[in-house]
Parts: C-alpha cells; sequence; structure tokens
C-alpha cells in the first residue's frame, strides 16, 4: 500500500514537472519537484523507503532526460537514504528543521549529480553556485509547506505517530 | 553507533541498488551506441500523459483567461479597434514599402531566400529534471520529423530535435549545456560558436579579439553546424569582455523567451551542410 503511495506521488510530481513546473517558476530558478517528494518520503517513512523512492523517481526522470540512466537515481538514492536516517533519528517536526533538511539534501543531489557527470567527463557546470542555492532554496519552501498542507489533512498526525513508532519497534 | 549501521536491512539495501545503479552508469558511458532503448520506450510512454495532462492543464488555463477577458471585454474590445486600425495603416505602410524593396530586388538581380518546409507544433511537456532544458512536442516520426532537425518559433531559434517518437518529440533547448550552435554576428560577420549554460544566457565562444563586437549586436546562425538554417536569430550581444587569451567572452540574450514558449515550427528541409553529408554517407 505504501508502495503504491509512493509511485502514485512520484508519478504526480513528474506530471507536474513537466506540465506545472515551467509555468509557475520563470528564469533561471528551477524547482525539482521529484527531489521534494523523495526527501519527504524519506523524512516521514524511513531509510528503506527513502532510498527505494529514491532510486525509482531518479531512474525514472533519467530515461526521461537524455541523461545517463542511473546518475540521477544514485543522486535521489543516497538522499532518500539519508533524509529517512534523520527522519528516524532526529526530530524534524519544526518548519525550520524541515526546511535545513530540505536545503541540504537539494545541495547533496547537486553534489552527487554534478559530481558524478564531471568525474565521468562528460558534463561541465561552470559556476553552478547561485543555481544550486536558488533551488535549494525553492525546493525547501515547497517541502515545508507541502507538510504543513498534508498535516492539515484530518488523522495526517496520528497516522504519523503510529507509523514512527512502528519503525522504532 | 545506530545511525549508520551497515548490518541494518536499510543499509543493505542502500548497498545493492547503490552498486546495481553504479554498474547502470558503467554500462551506458562506455557505449557509443545513439538513444538507448530504455529511454526511448519510456520517452514513448511518458510522453503520451504528457499529452493528456498538457492538454487537461491548457483547459484550465483557457478556462481561467477567458474568464479573466469576459470581464474587461468592453474596454479591451474598444482597445482592440482602435489597434485595429492603427494596424491597418502600419500594414499600408508596410504593402507600399514591400513593393518597393521587390522592385529593387529586381533590379539587382537578388535571389530570394529558399522558402523552409515546416510543421507546426503544439508543446506538451518540459523536462522531467531541471538540469536538463528540453521540451516535448506533439509531432513525432509519423509526421515526419527525425533526429537533428531544428526547431524554430518566430523569434528565433528554440533548438534541436533529439529523440523523436512515433507521435511525440523531446526538443533539446539551445540554453542546454550539451546545446551549440554555429553562430555569425551580423555587423561584423565575425564567426564563433553558441552555447547553453543551463540557464537563461548564452555563450559565444571561438570569436577572434581582433573583431569589434558591441553590447546590442545580432546573433545569427551561420549555418556550418548541419543543423540550423542560415541568417536565423539566436539572440543580441548583452556583454563583451576580454578573456584574455585569444578569444573574446561574449553572453548573449536568447531572442526566444524559452519560459514562454507553447508552439514551435520544425524545420523538415535539411540545411545544404547536411545535405552533402548524406549525399556523401550514400
Amino acid at each position: 500500500m505504501k508502495a503504491i503511495g509512493v509511485i502514485v506521488a512520484v508519478a504526480v510530481a513528474l506530471a507536474l514537472q513537466t506540465t506545472a513546473a515551467r509555468f509557475l517558476v520563470r528564469g533561471s530558478v528551477a524547482v525539482d519537484l521529484v527531489l521534494v517528494v523523495v526527501v519527504y518520503v524519506g523524512l516521514t517513512s524511513g531509510p528503506a523507503t527513502g532510498l527505494l523512492s529514491g532510486t525509482f523517481a531518479g531512474l525514472v526522470q533519467d530515461a526521461l532526460s537524455s541523461s545517463v540512466i542511473g546518475i540521477g537515481g544514485l543522486a535521489k538514492t543516497l538522499v532518500g537514504f539519508l533524509a529517512g536516517i534523520i527522519g528516524t533519528q532526529f526530530i524534524v517536526t519544526a518548519s525550520l528543521p524541515r526546511f535545513v533538511v530540505f536545503f541540504g539534501a537539494t545541495v547533496l543531489h547537486a553534489v552527487v549529480f554534478m559530481g558524478l557527470y564531471v568525474l565521468l567527463d562528460l558534463r561541465h557546470f561552470g559556476a553552478p553556485v547561485a543555481a544550486v542555492a536558488g533551488q535549494a532554496t525553492a525546493n525547501a519552501v515547497i517541502g515545508v509547506v507541502t507538510f504543513q498542507l498534508v498535516e492539515l489533512l484530518p488523522g495526517a498526525m496520528e497516522r504519523r505517530r503510529a507509523g514512527r513508532s512502528r519503525m522504532r519497534r | 553507533m545506530a545511525l549508520l549501521d551497515i548490518r541494518q536491512r536499510s543499509g543493505y539495501l542502500f548497498l545493492a541498488v547503490t552498486l546495481g545503479q553504479i554498474l547502470l552508469i558503467s554500462a551506458q558511458v562506455n557505449s557509443k551506441s545513439g538513444v538507448p532503448v530504455i529511454e526511448s520506450v519510456t520517452f514513448g510512454i511518458f510522453s503520451e500523459v504528457q499529452r493528456g495532462l498538457s492538454g487537461g492543464f491548457s483547459g484550465v488555463r483557457q478556462l481561467w483567461t477567458g474568464y479573466i477577458a469576459l470581464r474587461n471585454l468592453k474596454v479591451e474590445n474598444e482597445a482592440l479597434k482602435r489597434d485595429l486600425a492603427a494596424s491597418q495603416v502600419a500594414v499600408q505602410e508596410q504593402r507600399a514599402l514591400a513593393d518597393r524593396t521587390r522592385g529593387l530586388e529586381r533590379l539587382l538581380d537578388l535571389r530570394g531566400h529558399l522558402k523552409l518546409n515546416t510543421v507546426a507544433a503544439e508543446i506538451i511537456g518540459a523536462a522531467a529534471t531541471p538540469d536538463f532544458r528540453t521540451l516535448t512536442i506533439d509531432k513525432g516520426t509519423r509526421d515526419g520529423v527525425r533526429s537533428d532537425m531544428s526547431v524554430i518559433a518566430p523569434a528565433g531559434i528554440v533548438g534541436r530535435l533529439v529523440v523523436p517518437s512515433l507521435r511525440s518529440a523531446k526538443v533539446q533547448l539551445l540554453i542546454d549545456r550539451n546545446a551549440a550552435a554555429g553562430a555569425i554576428v551580423e555587423r561584423t560577420r565575425a564567426q564563433g560558436v553558441v552555447v547553453g549554460g543551463g540557464d537563461d544566457r548564452l555563450r559565444m565562444e571561438y570569436v577572434s579579439e581582433v573583431f569589434d563586437i558591441v553590447v546590442g549586436d545580432v546573433v545569427v546562425t551561420s549555418g556550418i553546424d548541419g543543423i540550423y538554417p542560415k541568417g536565423f536569430i539566436i539572440g543580441k550581444v548583452e556583454s563583451v569582455e576580454r578573456a584574455g587569451g585569444a578569444y573574446k567572452r561574449i553572453t548573449i540574450k536568447p531572442a526566444v523567451d524559452f519560459s514562454s514558449l507553447e508552439d514551435v515550427l520544425v524545420v523538415l528541409t535539411p540545411t545544404p551542410a547536411r545535405e552533402a553529408a548524406e549525399s556523401v554517407s550514400e
């Protein structure tokens, strides 16, 4: 049931990324809605689900992007796994810690993604600091807002507490 | 210690998945073939989903803009009538100017530009990841499009076709990091290569320091790359710096606003350079 939920969430994020994102965000600022979903799943469901959702989402993105299949998958796998570890080891319920996690996850994803491309001598990225910082901020804001919206749903907190106690056991 | 305990199930799973993907990457990097089969198949399936979603999204947008337009319809109608009257006068002036130009062309025995065979396409999706600058259009191989055909808009060059499927195709925008086009500065005829930077600006490389390039110079396609037809606008020079070596560092603002593109034209007519290359290979 959880797997279906993750697949649906990634599919919705991909659909929004390829249709709505280009109308909502203009100029050089870009968002990665799929990465936001992977970090969200990792934080709420643990490292195993986080890494599997990262693998699935990253591989699908790679297959749709004329890129080397596996590089985005590897980056998102790592991000999903670490987000899952952070979600189980630390209390990440306030907006600021969530913002920091989403921001850091985007930076880590960019470092791994661009690092692998440069390492394999496939692409060069010039000076991407401003672009990565912009994307990390945008992703973090969307991630925090997504958390707030989901928690507004009836019974969301109870389900989350139950899920967390199951993970601890 | 429990933080990164490799003995945990998720730790093994992480290692297995990571190893699998490293093997996957290795297999592709060593390969020199064209588009991977998995990419082509996945793109073909997903483009159909994009087509459906794009239709729904356009419908919602049209409904919204239609509602806003209705509220200001009377004012807008009057403004449009005034614009139409002004445009009709302008058309008359342009027609007179065109007649005079045609007469001069005949006098000078100038050859007219070759008419390009194009097919109009609607944009049905954007890139799945912000690290690549691509678009999906609703025309595919059954409409006669194929790889490396150029894609243009009324404002100028958009990009080139990279992955065609039966009913849709992926277009690599000129601003993508892997994109490039042969270019020429219209005023000074200085040649170079325009490359994308992944953001909303282009760079023109390999332009010698000896050429006089100023801000505002128009940069057009040179046609030597075999993809883009000659003479189409790429953009305007935004900044020129001395790079220190033999070449200038030139930044170009693209003529096309890539964030608001909705319709494009795919050029079906091969460029002379491509025709020559194809005749040699045959």
